[in-house]
């Protein structure tokens, strides 16, 4: 019996990776924050709300859908979508958001803030916000709110504050650190809600409890319709919050392959990408130790994929101690191919996939075939592609 | 984290804070407090850093905090996040700034350097590498922002064994139990951190800093440094009343932006604010008139 999911232990460590690395001022915060979750993960009034609210508010649970065209077409294994794209707001943020600003409530925040990269994760915290008539500032690149004007717009009318932020890069590893700078400022009122399974202890902890939903669920349809456990999951990594929800309840079924899927970009042999554990090294960045997309001196480089929720330097420290134990395989899918996989299950299955969901279907037309036929993949379509028309009709010079 | 020491680690470990010890021994017996000024070193550009250095010990610098540039600064406002894009335009790599450490060293011998700075450039170094280079370039003490006590075992122990003080902050924030762990590992000074945000975002609170002060004293031997929000020299002088040290970063690096296209002005008018500060530092009665 292998102790996968033992994981992080006191401190926030996931064997190397993990920890607290932020500034003497934070550190009594994240440790109120660490024992309120502690807490109220194991009160019944808190899971009996999180529950309500993720059935009747978030739409859950989400179906486990059986691709069959697809399925024929690749000629391999049976391929199942884990349909988080029917969620509130279309994609799996959302499931995090609410447990978080739960929380949130529950220790007399006033103040939520968060970090957005595409744009997903401020407005699933901009609509828990509004749900629970909390003030919601989101910090977000100046180059992310020009690609992705449309989730800005969904973030002001929910009724948010979009901060730009005009440092680094301008991209959500910037947006981080500026949320990091007001919730360092503003701890006193202020509940920082984090969107992915990185940053200091305990938020990848937390973040992975509260999207484990995701893989609970999958693991009780499966053996429901096909009567085993599959032989294989796929989900895509940018932070990794989709993933390690559908890995998470796996890890200790040793006969379930797991492949997290980076966004490979113009290639791994080119530096445009943001393949971290696979082309990365580890460091320290934004409170965790992980793998990282840096230089030899250790300054962060810029990364780049199509896809705005994947395109960030470092990975969830889960995911870095899932690689190095070999649980997990960690490969890659280029730009290019992630939007033939968009293209694929638009036109086969008639849904639509977030470009970030498109790089885990895209690996699965590489495994299916590989694969006997009464094989099963389970692939987590994390998201929907409606914010990515946009995207999607620049790239094929289309004008929307 | 108590770790056995032989007899020798414990004759390093005195030498690691020599300069600053006999800083803050010399500072006490004359009944003066310790003037640190921070740069970003490589900023604006990487050939007046050691001529600003000298300048600034000039003005009545004590110690020197010299920021090693980071592309990701998390715990740093606006003001000194500019400074290291400024500094990284030039390449300032944590390999240069050890060496415009060096090159410091060659006219001046007395006067502490310390770095600041965060963890993953002395990660991608290596712990007992870093200590070891920074030891031979003649680094007395080093800060690392972004490492609690916490995390800090394996750093403390490489620096220690190259007779380098591992300096930490304190904040707002820390509880009694949080300041005895980190006083266990410190050495050098403590840096207290006066408010609750970023480096140059407000204007402290003096009261409540003497407050902390007090709470913070009771529990170390350490001398005790104030930062963040600290812009002329009445704060200073207001400061040095209640710490052992005063340390200005983010108003020295304002003015070096300002006047980035005109860096002969820079050692000029940054002495010159130092040197107000000093003065007001020095008044018998504390307050400048």
């Amino acid at each position: 019996m292998s102790n996968y999911t033992a994981l992080p232990d006191a401190n926030g460590h996931f064997g190397p990776y993990g920890g607290r690395f932020v500034a003497e001022t934070l550190m009594q915060p994240l440790e109120e924050l660490r024992l309120a979750y502690e807490r109220y993960k194991n009160d019944a009034g808190f899971i009996a709300e999180f529950d309500h609210d993720l059935k009747h508010y978030v739409g859950r649970p989400s179906p486990l859908y059986l691709a069959e065209r697809w399925t024929r077409q690749l000629g391999g294994a049976q391929i199942y979508l884990k349909r988080e794209d029917l969620n509130h707001t279309g994609a799996h943020k959302v499931n995090n958001t609410v447990g978080q600003a739960l929380l949130a409530k529950r220790m007399g925040k006033t103040r939520i803030i968060a970090e957005t990269g595409a744009g997903q994760h401020g407005v699933a915290t901009a609509t828990v916000a509004a749900r629970l008539g909390l003030e919601c500032v989101v910090y977000m690149g100046s180059e992310d709110i020009k690609r992705q004007a449309l989730n800005v717009f969904r973030m002001k009318l929910l009724g948010a504050t979009v901060v730009p932020v005009e440092s680094g890069s301008r991209t959500l590893k910037d947006a981080l650190n500026e949320a990091m700078r007001d919730w360092v400022t503003n701890v006193d009122n202020t509940f920082y809600i984090i969107g992915t399974v990185a940053g200091p202890h305990p938020y990848p902890m937390m973040v992975r409890d509260f999207q484990s939903i995701i893989g609970r669920e999958a693991r009780a349809q499966i053996l429901e319709q096909a009567g085993r456990l599959p032989d294989a999951l796929i989900a895509c990594v940018g932070g990794g919050s989709n993933a390690i929800g559908l890995f998470y309840p796996f890890l200790e079924d040793e006969g379930v392959a797991i492949y997290g899927v980076e966004a490979a970009g113009e290639g791994l042999d080119t530096v445009h990408h943001a393949a971290t554990l696979c082309n990365g090294r580890p460091g320290v960045l934004h409170g965790n130790r992980t793998y990282l997309i840096e230089d030899d001196d250790g300054q962060i480089i810029e990364t780049h994929s199509i896809s705005a929720g994947l395109d960030y330097p470092g990975v969830g420290p889960e995911h870095a101690w899932l690689k190095d134990s070999g649980r997990a395989n960690y490969v890659a899918i280029t730009d290019n191919e992630a939007v033939q996989a968009f293209h694929d299950l638009t036109r086969i299955e008639g849904i639509m996939p977030a470009l970030e969901s498109s790089h885990a279907l895209a690996y699965a037309t590489k495994l299916a075939p590989t694969m006997e036929k009464d094989a099963i993949i389970i692939v987590n379509l994390s998201g929907r592609g409606d914010k990515d028309m946009h995207t999607v009709a620049a790239r094929e010079g289309v004008r929307v | 984290m108590s770790r056995a020491q032989s007899g020798q680690e414990a004759h390093l470990q005195e030498a690691a804070v020599n300069r600053i010890t006999q800083c803050f021994a010399a500072l006490r017996t004359q009944k003066r407090k310790a003037l640190i000024p921070f740069i970003t070193a490589g900023d604006p550009n990487p050939d007046l850093t050691v001529p600003l250095m000298h300048a600034m010990v000039s003005a009545g610098a004590n110690i020197i905090e010299l920021g090693v540039p980071f592309s990701d600064p998390m715990a740093d406002g606006p003001v000194i996040q500019r400074a290291s894009e400024r500094a990284l335009k030039h390449h300032m790599s944590l390999r240069h700034v050890l060496d415009t450490v060096r090159e410091f060293r060659t006219r001046d011998n007395a006067t502490p350097v310390v770095l600041m700075g965060y963890l993953n450039p002395v990660e991608m170094m290596g712990y007992e590498a870093f200590a070891r280079a920074a030891a031979a370039s003649g680094v007395d003490g080093v800060l690392t922002v972004d490492m609690p006590p916490e995390e800090a075992a394996d750093l403390v122990a490489a620096l220690q064994a190259h007779a380098i003080a591992p300096i930490f902050l304190l904040a707002p924030t820390s509880t009694p139990k949080r300041i005895s762990m980190v006083n266990a590992l410190a050495q050098g000074y403590l840096y207290y951190v006066s408010i609750k945000g970023v480096t140059g975002a407000a204007t402290l609170d003096v009261e409540a800093v003497g407050r902390k002060l007090d709470e913070i004293r009771a529990l170390t031997k350490l001398p005790l440094g104030v930062g963040f929000g600290i812009k002329d020299a009445a704060t200073a002088a207001r400061v040095a009343q209640l710490a052992d040290a005063v340390i200005v970063g983010s108003a020295l690096v304002q003015k070096i932006e300002q006047l980035e296209h005109e860096p002969d002005k820079i050692m000029p008018e940054i002495a010159a604010l130092l040197a107000g500060m000093r003065r007001a530092m020095d008044e018998p009665s504390g307050t400048p008139k």
